[in-house]
């Protein structure tokens, strides 16, 4: 059962020889051999190369390497398809990339290999990260290992679920508008937005970049701040990332809440909330009052626009960010007559429904005629949306939160309704407008069929301490991250 | 503002994408629908507000400029869909 175990317990014993590295990546592989035909969480995966990295980290291991010097030595770590892994397939979920091998590393990767992790595997996706089900990878669905028929959330629906059904020990994904957060509530597993600039983005394809951020799914609280203070930092790379020193965030985890003041956004806990996780969250709240921390009503009184703000910014980017890929540097390509043939035949052919229908709608609302009505009007929501949290980031020290609306939907269920879809980002994509950080935390189960149901605290930029301190004493005063997905048999 | 009848098959094209008839459809009903939900941000007074581009406030960010590591000629070109001579090969631009 190694692969069961969380960062900070394969990492003890990893230290006192009772198991190896190469005993925990075969465990990591032998469970994606057993259940990994269900769930589909993995594109690809290379075990050979895996064994060999995790007998390196042994030889480290060996020689006196420790912990404190590579805080993941020997702890295998799974990856997002959006993610560059040098000498590896990277696809994003897209047919477009053909078979595309990544040159270099991204930063985050060349962080975690000097950290010591055996990285290994492409976890699936919703193509270029659209999509909040996974349904929208060219590769074949994910399936949520609570209920098989369900979603497991997405964008990052791969990493959500490789690390609740204990195919890896940790994950990589990424959030623009919830795609880490949603699928680790809909999964059952923590999964951490850090502050935009506060993870490189060198490495990672984008989609809106000025939205997008690498952050870590894990089995626990500790494991994602574990993971954040490896992947975290300032790169000359990438000139968004913020130039902060990066703290030691598992320090802070101490259970201890008294003095902190939480916020209760009230719209937030009105129509369209799915009872259970209304009456989950609620009880999580009651729980934080008598872990000692003071509950506040506040107001985020522009809430009801991020979904229209962001639906503008983030297809506009997309549809510039996406012209790279027109056949001529890499992927696969349809010929034409002319270039301009050529172009568009390649991006008919090798972009899925719901990438070409934000190309189209980012295009729109940035062609001439609509800018000012449509891109110029969400950025200034936008400045709004941000202003809400700023506020109230002023008496409340983080905000409590559902993570989505509902439990885990029906596979098929949303896919013919692009609205639909969108919304249930709701209480997502604000994180990311306001250049937040957020996590979600499992907060508990719908009882039939049974599926998990997610926490989200959200933090001012920069505040990932105080996120992680309440997650984590949330998350030891409860036992919902220590139940186990039926899948596992 | 009504929400516009959204020209599918010029945007596509403005975006070099080429699509089926029934996906042009299909993404104008749907859009259609988007676009009327995206309306309610008319219901805002925003004559006031400076716009936002970018949630960190870093401006002139530079690095020294100094030779670093890239990536070499048969490396950007591996992932080529054509290419040849040590260059990318594309279809005929001028006659």
């Amino acid at each position: 059962m190694i692969h069961r175990l969380t960062i900070s317990e394969l990492t003890t014993k990893l230290a006192r020889r009772e198991v190896s590295a190469r005993e925990a990546t075969q465990a990591c592989l032998d469970q994606i051999a057993r259940v990994d035909g269900r769930l589909h969480a993995f594109l690809s995966h290379h075990a050979a190369d895996a064994l060999a990295q995790a007998e390196a980290a042994d030889a480290a291991l060996q020689a006196g390497v420790t912990h404190a010097q590579k805080p993941l030595l020997g702890v295998p770590v799974a990856v997002k398809d959006v993610i560059a892994v040098k000498g590896q397939p990277l696809n994003c979920g897209s047919k477009i990339l053909g078979h595309y091998v990544s040159p270099f590393d991204a930063t985050v990767i060349e962080k975690l290999k000097d950290a010591g992790a055996v990285v290994f595997g492409r976890l699936n996706m919703d193509e270029f990260a659209m999509g909040s089900s996974t349904e929208n990878s060219a590769f074949g669905v994910t399936h949520n290992p609570w209920d098989l028929t369900r979603a497991p959330g997405g964008s990052s629906g791969g990493s959500a679920v490789a690390v609740a059904a204990d195919e890896c020990i940790a994950s990589l994904g990424s959030d623009t508008g919830g795609s880490i957060r949603l699928p680790a509530a809909l999964s059952g597993c923590v999964g951490l937005k850090p502050t935009y600039g506060r993870v490189s983005r060198y490495g990672l394809v984008a989609y809106a970049s000025s939205l997008d951020q690498i952050g870590p799914f894990g089995k626990t609280v500790r494991d994602a701040a574990l993971m954040l203070g490896v992947i975290g930092g300032h790169d000359p790379r990438d000139s968004t990332s913020v130039p902060q020193p990066v703290p030691d965030y598992a320090a802070t985890l101490d259970g201890n809440l008294r003095g902190l003041k939480l916020g209760l956004p009230k719209e937030y806990f009105v129509g369209g909330l799915d009872p259970e996780v209304k009456r989950a969250v609620e009880a999580a709240v009651k729980t934080l009052q008598e872990l000692g921390a003071e509950l506040v009503e506040i107001s985020l009184p522009h809430s009801d626009y991020a979904i229209a703000s962001y639906y503008i910014i983030a297809t506009a980017e997309a549809s510039a960010n996406l012209a790279r890929f027109d056949g001529v540097r890499y992927g696969a390509r349809v010929d034409g007559a002319d270039p301009i043939e050529m172009y568009g035949r390649t991006r008919g052919a090798g972009f899925g429904p719901e990438v070409k229908r934000r190309i189209v709608l980012g295009t729109y609302v940035l062609s001439s005629g609509y800018y000012d009505a449509y891109y110029l009007r969400a950025q200034k929501v936008r400045t709004l949306i941000r202003q809400d949290f700023l506020r109230a980031f002023e008496t409340v020290d983080a905000i409590v939160t559902p993570t989505s609306p509902t439990a885990a939907f029906k596979i098929g269920e949303k896919a013919d309704d692009p609205l639909q879809m969108y919304l249930i980002d709701i209480f997502t994509v604000p994180c990311n407008l306001a250049g937040l950080c957020g996590i979600s935390v499992p907060c508990g189960f719908t009882a039939s069929p049974k599926l998990p149901i997610g926490l989200q605290i959200l933090g001012k930029p920069l505040g990932e301490p105080a996120v992680l301190k309440v997650a984590h004493a949330y998350e030891q005063a409860t036992a919902w991250h220590k139940q186990k997905p039926p899948v596992d048999g | 503002m009504a929400a516009p009848d959204i020209d599918v098959k010029y945007v596509a094209h403005l975006a070099r994408l080429h699509l089926t008839p029934e996906e042009e459809q299909k993404f104008s009903a749907q859009l259609g629908q988007v676009l009327t939900y995206i309306d309610k941000l008319n219901e805002l007074d925003v004559s006031q507000v400076e716009p936002m581009a970018h949630a960190v406030p870093l401006v002139n960010v530079t690095r020294p400029d100094a030779l670093r590591p890239g990536l070499t000629n048969e490396d950007a070109l591996r992932n080529a869909p054509a290419a040849a001579g040590g260059l990318f090969v594309v279809p005929k631009i001028v006659e």
